[in-house]
């Protein structure tokens, strides 16, 4: 079948309709016996514009859209099918963008970026086709888009095939693009937009492209070539092969993976596990999801591929009970690898054999410390244990055990195929490949993305995002979740690795990035990130137990404007205690947010000593959404 | 979801099998107890203690152990929820978006607590953390259905529909 | 063996040494609070954090094995400030009651405090409201004194098999409980008392009753007498700084008389006739097949609840012979009452024990009012009656020797040793051996049952004749031993054992959850060896030959197993629920 239309099925999609888009595309294609393949896909990514839907048709761009509802819906099925006609206000360009014009102009798509001024798309949209019109072109369709994937670039303008790409479009570039562009299918190089698209696509490779629940799909996609090729190159191998990819765990701490399973594979143990780590607990994180859900295989082909690498039997998923999407694709993506013996004795004749099981959390964030997910598959409380014993000696059940995050496993099987030096040119100098980052708070476009690290937080942000809402300026961006510290405007032009992130007073952490505008206050947003963190401590260590709590006291104390400067000494004091004393990575990392918030913004808190119930009270009304934003004091400079 | 609270003494063969079967399912696994609580809430909404002593006998593991897995996981609840649940989210996105608002909004309407069941049963209140839609911050889930971009005057209407559906 | 240095000092230790261990050993202390001997490391409180050269972690000295080439300091300015910060938040979360705590002078949290010069509250205290659990007669727990150690719970669960604690919820509302959030009384406690023997602080204290007891020995309608148990001799000198295992028996009787009691026994008195019938009972069933095999000792109370409510299967092979403790207050208000012509329901009989759950046994079932009357009406554990001399102006330390009464007092070495792991074994083997062959043991001493180890097994010849032993203390080496036997039975082949003892605290009584506070192995060995010693320099070492016991036989009893020895020294068991709710 030819034409074909692809349905974002993953948990952000579905909670925006997406279900309800596809019985209207599935009735209006039984009603006008339309030629279509529906597929559900799961993350397209780009959140703030779910659900999404991607439409292949015969002769036809392959062309996105956004926020659907069932009224484009049907339009989708009747003009872009019916009528090779793209539906208005719909469109969210191609974040791939052409140098050449191969093939005849058959659509041009239009959208004003400017954050400032009135939206002049429309009467940019009149004037091109008036010109088309004025200069006897037929067959061209100017559309609005949605998105164009570009931002504060004036007037940006695409042209479909060929997906070449202007911005900054002036009135008086319009005759040029049409005679030069649409008629002499030539580039018009003063406004081409020719920065390539800042996004590299390993991890999410197949996100949005296969049916996660059509193992097919994935291996179609050279999927389960990877593990063929292990067989091939030996636990030896494989284990090179990371090590010249230079990947490290995405799970936070960035462990190097090859050294994991080297250590992992020296261990003498008749049995050993795998362990995927899905509890995704960070709020306001959702990479792991989203690949789970959209293309399951890639992570149990990674999990294969480092069970075998360190002589594994047995892998586990822990996923938390909160998705119920992806534990539901994984489940079904296991029965099918079970089925094509994939999975089970003597994978593909390799003598290998491997079994794996998905296992849910309960609501407990400090779960995804490895020792706690460990008991918790045990069936006990999630408190953390002292290490050593490391899991690689003693582990799961007693017995040697690796615990890989989602995305590290994901990415192993696109570098075994690429080759780990391929992979390696991707990123900096110690942190190597690229990183998936979910994008939320202030932000214009919350989304996914993956770039190689390396990429500034300010490109992250700004020219994949398009910025911060309602084009306010920025104040900061925290990274790494409660785990992680604020990160100010001024640092923004940091390229993003873990050592630089660290030097910041942050971490990578799991890929959580938050944008704050300046009007957001850095008190608030702390309290809100050690309340979480006090929330999900497992109690066990008095330092995190009792400091975390305390600290959250004088937090309130402080913004109830009954604080002094004494207290923020105590809070220091307290951070360092928790930050030394406390057993696991919760309670250690636990007061970085608060850490960061005094480096940086250190002038927030004074404001609140200073102002008094005064200030508070005003604070407090701005902050409920009850009064008007006033400028917030500026960051104190470090 | 169950609504009683209290099980009768002819319900116990009934609790029995039911556990029975729940861990027939996880025979011969280690570590299943998690499973099978989820099994056993999935079933009553909650896990009643009664269920849980069953499960104690039926797989030798003690009062005590449940009790603390019980207590320790914030998915599980010892006693029935409300007929309609509510979740605020509360993760990152959504609470820079405004959910503290929607919260208080939810709060002072139903005259309840978060984690707490309005006096009627109809309302169970809770807060989580991301549900995943953080492109539709702030979002809430009711009965499941999500709802994206609520705003504090949106609450009433949703309540209101709640009830009627 | 394992070089490093601490301090600067070269150690050299065996692998899988922590660094706390290795640093007692070129006498630096780190400050503890979680960490008990007995006990694995809970890591909980963060107080033992070292620092390594190299390396920016700051470990855990309880928690972390020393590794080869390791430097370590223990002690410096950021150390003391970090674990200052510690405490006080600890302390933060902590009520200040300590003048009105039952750890007053013996917590582990109030040493530390003093020793880190806390002089005020700088964080502001948060104590959550959690009512007192008083309802199981033993053992008091006062929540908000917990600091969530852990201790509690690992030796309920792991050392006892019990269960009866856990910790429930988490973060700061993380709290110690009975399982699944009962009350103590319906929860599967088996009054051990180890939970309040290892809690740091005064959140699990013993049910105080001196109270009752000085109420009794001021009201003059009333007859007070007093029974000591083995193990209290060589543990009560402890709260008055004699060392360890020191034996204080005749100083115990004669404060006991300050204390104004009227007659004095002595617990080891009736051990040797619980051995009477417990040996018996073992004859009986072993070389006549009269009863289940292989009998199973019953003079610990704890145990005899434990089995009761988890190994009900087993209520056959229970020797019925009821414990010293009993068997002595029925004499005192039948047998002496009579000879001394007093009003037995005047007696008021005082028992002092090392042990929590002596006090659930005055009540434990009907039959322990065979006299007519409650046979013992209180039981105070070692530590009450540490306090209880403190109170009444006595100074221990000078006081005279003195004796006991004669009916209820002469005792053997087969009765002292009833104290330690193995001594009942050992004294009704004694026993036994006599009974069985007419003739004493020629040596007595039966090392193979002697020791810390937690299960021990032998094998034991009488008069051609093979008999398997096996010794188990500390609940959870039990059910090992029962799963030989329930094994054996099932598959129809020849049993493992004849005889078994089992003594609920780790160590047997000297262990006891009543004891006073820090044992660990070390103690436990030294006052097994006080018990020991007083055995191996008595002129009788076993209970038959006891003068007391023969005459209060011929006098009063008939023989061993008689009708009236059924009636007065027998009791019975019955399955009981786990949980009462
Ligand atoms: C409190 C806490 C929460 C964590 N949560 C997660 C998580 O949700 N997912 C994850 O992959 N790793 C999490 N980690 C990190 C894991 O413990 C572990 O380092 C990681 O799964 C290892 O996999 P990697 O080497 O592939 O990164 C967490 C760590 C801590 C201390
Ligand atoms: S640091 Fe916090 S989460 Fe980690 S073990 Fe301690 S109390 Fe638990
Ligand atoms: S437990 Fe210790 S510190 Fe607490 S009140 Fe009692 S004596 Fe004082
Ligand atoms: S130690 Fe201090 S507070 Fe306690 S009783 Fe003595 S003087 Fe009072
Ligand atoms: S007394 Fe013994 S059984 Fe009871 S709670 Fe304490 S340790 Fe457990
Ligand atoms: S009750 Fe005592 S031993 Fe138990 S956790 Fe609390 S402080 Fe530790
Ligand atoms: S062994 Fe225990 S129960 Fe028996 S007499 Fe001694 S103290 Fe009492
Ligand atoms: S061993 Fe002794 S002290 Fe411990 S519970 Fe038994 S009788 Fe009491
Ligand atoms: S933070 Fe609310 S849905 Fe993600
Ligand atoms: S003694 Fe080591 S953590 Fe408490
Ligand atoms: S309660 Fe079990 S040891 Fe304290």
């Amino acid at each position: 079948m030819k034409n074909w239309i692809r349905v974002g099925c993953d948990t952000g999609g579905i909670a925006a309709g997406a279900d309800k888009v596809i019985s209207a595309l599935e009735a209006e294609k039984a009603s006008q016996k339309l030629d279509v393949k529906i597929v559900r896909v799961g993350s397209l990514g780009l959140s703030f514009a779910d659900p999404l839907v991607e439409v292949g048709a015969e002769g036809m761009p392959t062309v996105l859209y956004g926020n659907v509802n069932e009224v484009s819906a049907k339009a989708i099925a009747t003009d872009h099918l019916g009528k090779k006609k793209l539906v208005e206000d719909c469109v969210v360009a191609s974040r791939k963008r052409g140098t050449a014009i191969a093939q005849k102009v058959a659509y041009i798509l239009v959208k004003d970026t400017a954050s400032s001024g009135g939206d002049k798309t429309e009467y940019i949209q009149t004037s091109i086709v008036d010109e088309l019109k004025r200069q006897g072109v037929e067959g061209v369709q100017v559309v609005r888009m949605l998105d164009a994937g570009i931002y504060d670039r004036g007037i940006v303008v695409q042209v479909l095939p060929s997906e070449v790409t202007y911005v900054d479009v002036k009135a008086s570039d319009i005759a040029r693009i049409v005679t030069e562009t649409v008629k002499g299918a030539k580039v018009v190089k003063e406004i081409l937009f020719s920065e390539a698209d800042k996004q590299i696509r390993v991890v999410l490779r197949n996100c949005g492209i296969i049916d996660p629940e059509n193992i097919d799909d994935y291996i179609a996609q050279k999927g389960y070539e990877a593990l063929k090729k292990c067989f091939a190159i030996k636990p030896e191998g494989v284990i090179e092969e990371m090590k010249t990819s230079g990947l490290r765990g995405r799970g936070g701490a960035g462990f190097p993976t090859w050294l994991k399973w080297k250590l992992t594979r020296e261990v003498q143990n008749p049995e050993k596990f795998v362990i995927c780590n899905a509890d995704e607990g960070d709020p306001g994180a959702f990479m792991d999801r989203s690949v789970l859900e959209s293309d399951p295989h890639s992570v149990l082909e990674g999990m294969l591929i480092a069970a075998y690498t360190m002589g594994a039997s047995m892998g586990y998923f822990y996923i938390r009970a909160e998705y119920p999407c992806a534990i539901a694709r994984v489940e079904k993506a296991i029965a099918q690898a079970r089925e094509r013996g994939l999975l089970g004795d003597n994978i593909m004749g390799s003598g290998f054999s491997f079994n794996a099981k998905v296992r849910l959390g309960a609501g407990a964030f400090v779960c995804g410390e490895e020792t706690a997910l460990i008991a918790s598959i045990e069936g006990k409380r999630g408190s953390p244990t002292p290490r050593p014993p490391f899991p690689s000696v003693k582990g799961l059940f007693g017995k040697s055990t690796a615990i890989n995050n989602v995305e590290t496993l994901a990415s192993v099987p696109a570098i075994i195929n690429m080759g780990g030096a391929e992979y390696s040119k991707h990123g900096t100098d110690k942190s190597k490949g690229t990183k998936v980052f979910a994008v939320t708070g202030k932000v214009k476009n919350a989304q996914l993305v993956e770039v190689p690290m390396g990429t500034t937080l300010h490109d992250v942000i700004y020219k994949i995002c398009g910025g911060v809402q309602d084009a306010k300026p920025i104040k900061a961006v925290q990274t790494g979740g409660p785990s992680g510290g604020v990160i100010p405007e001024q640092h923004l032009d940091t390229p993003i690795s873990y050592e630089n992130l660290q030097q910041l007073g942050s971490i990578m952490g799991s890929g959580g990035m938050l944008v704050m505008d300046k009007n957001d206050c850095m008190v608030d947003v702390t309290k809100f990130y050690l309340k979480f963190c006090v929330d999900e401590s497992c109690g066990k260590c008095a330092p995190c137990r009792v400091g975390g709590f305390q600290l959250l006291q004088l937090l309130e104390k402080i913004s109830k404007g009954r604080g002094s400067l004494e207290d923020i000494e105590m809070i220091r004091k307290i951070c360092v205690a928790m930050q030394k004393a406390s057993l696991c990575g919760l309670g250690q990392t636990a007061p970085n947010p608060v850490l960061s918030t005094l480096r940086y913004f250190e002038s927030e808190y004074k404001a609140y000593i200073d102002g008094g119930a005064v200030y508070a009270r005003k604070m407090a009304k701005i902050l409920a959404g009850e009064a008007p934003s006033p400028a917030a004091p500026a960051a104190t400079n470090k | 979801m169950s609504q009683s609270s209290t099980i009768t003494p002819n319900e116990k063969s009934d609790i029995r099998k039911e556990v029975a079967q729940h861990v027939s399912n996880w025979k011969g696994e280690e570590g299943n107890l998690i499973m099978i609580l989820h099994a056993i809430q999935n079933q009553h909404g909650y896990v009643p203690r009664e269920v849980a002593m069953e499960l104690s006998r039926e797989v030798g593991v003690t009062l005590g152990r449940i009790y603390e897995v019980l207590t320790f996981y914030h998915y599980f609840k010892l006693v029935p929820p409300g007929k309609h649940n509510i979740s605020v989210c509360l993760g990152t996105a959504c609470y820079l978006k405004g959910a503290p608002a929607l919260i208080n909004e939810v709060k002072s309407q139903l005259k309840v607590e978060e984690g707490g069941t309005t006096e009627d049963h109809e309302f169970h209140l809770d807060v989580v953390r991301c549900i995943g839609c953080c492109g539709m911050a702030p979002a809430m889930t009711v009965d499941g259905r999500t709802c994206g971009k609520v705003k504090p005057e949106d609450i009433s209407k949703i309540i209101a529909e709640t009830k009627s559906a | 063996m394992i070089k490093a240095k601490i301090n600067n000092i070269d150690i050299e230790v065996p692998e899988g040494t922590t660094i706390l261990d290795a640093a007692r050993k070129v006498q630096v202390k780190i400050p503890t609070l979680c960490k008990h001997k007995d006990l694995l490391p809970t890591a909980a409180c963060g107080l033992c954090i070292v620092k390594l050269k190299n390396s920016p972690k700051l470990p855990r000295a309880c928690a972390t094995p020393i590794e080869n080439g390791m430097e370590i300091t223990t002690h410096d300015s950021e150390l003391f400030e970090v674990r200052k910060s510690v405490l006080e938040l600890i302390l933060s979360n902590h009520p200040n009651e300590c003048v009105t705590c039952g750890r007053n002078g013996t917590c582990e949290l109030q040493d530390l405090a003093a020793d880190f010069s806390i002089r005020e509250d700088k964080i502001k205290r948060f104590v959550r409201d959690i009512p007192i659990d008083n309802s199981n007669g033993s053992i008091v727990i006062d929540f908000r004194k917990c600091v969530k150690c852990g201790r509690c719970i690992e030796v309920c669960q792991d050392i006892q098999n019990v269960w009866a604690l856990s910790f429930l919820e988490r973060g700061i509302n993380t709290r110690m409980a009975p399982a699944g959030d009962i009350s103590l009384k319906d929860s599967p406690c088996v009054k051990c008392g180890q939970c309040s023997a290892h809690c740091p602080t005064g959140a699990i204290i013993e049910n105080d009753e001196t109270e009752t007891v000085w109420k009794a020995l001021r009201d003059e309608n009333k007859y007070c007498t007093v029974q000591i148990a083995p193990s209290v001799r060589v543990a009560l000198g402890e709260a008055f700084g004699y060392p360890p295992g020191t034996n204080l028996t005749k100083k115990i009787y004669t404060a006991m008389r300050r204390l104004g009691f009227k007659a004095v026994f002595d617990t080891n008195f009736s051990a040797d006739l619980t051995i009477m019938e417990e040996a018996s009972e073992f004859v009986e069933r072993f070389a006549h097949g009269k009863g289940a095999l292989p009998l199973i000792t019953s003079c610990c109370p704890a145990w005899t609840d434990f089995m009761e409510k988890m190994h009900p299967d087993f209520i056959d092979n229970f020797s019925s012979a009821k414990s010293p403790q009993q068997m002595l207050g029925v004499m005192a208000k039948t047998y002496f009452a009579e000879k001394m012509k007093i009003d037995p329901a005047k007696i008021y009989q005082v028992s002092i024990m090392p042990c929590t759950a002596k006090k659930y046994e005055l009540e434990r079932t009907d039959e322990m009012h065979a006299s007519g009357f409650m046979d013992v009406d209180v039981a105070l554990t070692t530590r009450e009656l540490a306090r209880m001399i403190k109170q009444s102006g006595v100074d221990f330390n000078e006081l005279p020797d003195g004796e006991p009464d004669s009916i209820l007092g002469e005792y053997t070495g087969a009765g002292t040793i009833f104290g330690a792991t193995g001594g009942v074994m050992e004294a009704a083997i004694r026993t036994a051996y006599n009974f069985v062959t007419g003739k004493n043991m020629p040596a007595f001493n039966v090392e193979a049952v002697r020791g810390m180890k937690g299960v021990k097994e032998a094998e034991l010849e009488v008069a051609g004749h093979k008999i398997r032993v096996a010794v188990a203390h500390g609940l959870a080496n039990v059910e090992h031993v029962l799963n030989k036997v329930r094994e054996a039975k099932k598959a129809g082949k020849e049993l493992p054992y004849h005889f078994i003892e089992v003594m609920a605290c780790p160590g047997g009584c000297i262990g006891g959850g009543g004891q006073p506070y820090g044992t660990d192995d070390d103690l436990r060995m030294k006052r097994a060896k006080g018990l020991y010693n007083e055995d191996g320099e008595m002129k009788i070492r076993c209970s038959h030959d006891n003068p007391e016991i023969k005459r209060i036989y011929a006098d009063f009893l008939g023989k061993p197993l008689s009708g009236k020895a059924h009636d007065l020294l027998h009791t019975h068991y019955k399955a009981r629920p786990i949980y009462q709710r």
